[in-house]
């Protein structure tokens, strides 16, 4: 009897892992599932951006490289057509200008989205509930990519450029050349 | 007649597989036999889940710090070590976890469903089994075949978290990631059929497996050297069949 207590205890024990490890993967792991583990102690702030990237919830957010707290959600303001992100900002940075300005910053080349607060000059401190105003949208590769080729094939700057940079290098080339000889 | 079959081994191999697949087939009409007896089932599930724990989460534990260690060190060349999370949780999902847990099983839990159904065998319990008119197939067979399928798509999912877990302490602990970008970054990429797509490899894993450990102890031969033989044929049998099988599913998957 008592052998069998400890088969089915184990037994048990184990489809309990089993079934609470599926159940991780199923609804933690895709962005579709639910969240756990109860709310952190922070204060939340809010701030619209034109576009936020892919910008996720649980992104850091960071002052002059030093991480203050996490995007602790993201939604569409139907009104301005704007991307809503709220910021949990953790409570021992409570001397926040209010007038800080938040921008979407990538982390390496092809990393994830970030937000970089930047001081502002004001002496009252941001707080639970509070919006910042100034804001940058994320850059968008392709635009910036855009953007040159449309200056490139208009502009004549770029073209005097390189102008300017050709002289040099024959010059160096020949200097190379006397040294050989 | 053996001596004849023995020579052309294309006879042989044919008839093996004939005989897995009758085997399969007659072990899954029993298998609604085997719910209507739990108490048979959960010994099985205990044997070749419970008792399959400890060496899985430690595997798994492993894997995935070498996971973290070698995904660390190849993205950070490219400057995007914040992949790493995304990296670790589809090889974990998609690959690591159903095929290490279906090669583990098969060396933990399939040697010693062949080698106790085989000693049943050579030891004649098998048929004083038949002679007292007890079906061996649905009592001895049917649930320990049932408990290795039931067993291997949890175990591969504990090996996935545990797995995940060790990539994480190793990323983020040792290696500074950010824990933020490194859960955000894996729950942007990590869709539900990833999910899915691990949980029915291990399932047909989990068939393969346990199909072969219990076919290859039923028809060992009855000696101890058959015994022998018949456990190291279902390590190499499973093994080859794991990883032959994910190539199929992965190519049917992608």
């Amino acid at each position: 009897m008592r052998a069998n207590r400890t088969l089915e205890i184990g037994t048990g024990l184990f489809v309990l892992l089993g079934f609470a490890a599926l159940l991780f993967l199923t609804t933690q792991l895709p962005a579709s599932g639910l969240k756990f583990g109860g709310a952190k102690a922070g204060y939340h702030v809010t701030a619209d951006f034109d576009d936020i990237g892919d910008l996720k919830v649980g992104s850091p957010v960071s002052m002059s490289g030093v991480r203050l707290g996490e995007v602790s959600g993201i939604s569409f303001d139907p009104k301005d057509y704007k991307a809503v992100v709220t910021m949990r900002i953790g409570l021992q940075y409570n001397q926040i200008p209010e007038d800080s300005y938040a921008s979407i910053q990538t982390q390496g080349l092809l990393g994830g989205k970030y937000i970089g607060l930047s001081p502002g000059g004001l002496d009252t401190y941001l707080k639970d509930g509070s919006r910042i105003d100034q804001t940058q949208s994320a850059i968008v590769l392709e635009s910036i990519i855009n953007k040159f080729f449309a200056n490139y094939s208009s502009g004549k700057g770029s073209a005097q450029n390189a102008g300017s940079a050709t002289p040099g290098k024959p010059s160096d080339n020949s200097g190379k050349a006397e040294s050989h000889q | 007649m053996t001596n004849h079959a023995r020579d052309n081994y294309l006879i042989e191999g044919l008839r093996r597989l004939g005989s897995v697949a009758i085997f399969l087939l007659q072990l899954l009409a029993q298998s609604l036999a085997a719910f209507a007896r739990p108490r048979l089932l959960v010994k099985q599930i205990y044997n070749a889940g419970a008792r399959s724990l400890i060496i899985i989460m430690l595997s798994g534990l492993f894997v995935g710090m070498v996971l973290g260690l070698q995904g660390y060190d190849l993205l950070q060349r490219f400057g995007s070590e914040e992949a790493l999370g995304i990296a670790a949780a589809l090889g974990l999902l998609r690959e690591l976890a159903p095929v290490v847990t279906a090669l583990l099983f098969a060396g933990r839990a399939g040697t010693a469903l062949t080698s106790e159904i085989g000693l049943m065998r050579a030891t004649d319990q098998l048929t004083a089994m038949e002679i007292m008119a007890v079906d061996p197939l649905r009592y001895v067979a049917a649930p320990r075949f049932l408990g290795g399928v039931i067993a291997m798509p949890l175990l591969a999912a504990i090996f996935s978290v545990i797995g995940l877990y060790g990539a994480q302490l190793v990323g983020v602990q040792l290696m500074g990631v950010d824990k933020g970008v490194f859960w955000s970054q894996t729950q942007g990429s990590v869709a539900l059929h990833d999910v899915s797509e691990g949980m029915v490899k291990s399932l047909v894993f989990g068939v393969a497996c346990s199909l072969i450990a219990v076919h290859e102890g039923y028809h060992a031969e009855p000696t101890a050297e058959g015994v022998a033989l018949a456990t190291t044929r279902t390590v190499v049998a499973s093994s080859v069949l794991t990883l032959l099988l994910d190539y199929v599913l992965t190519a049917a998957f992608l």
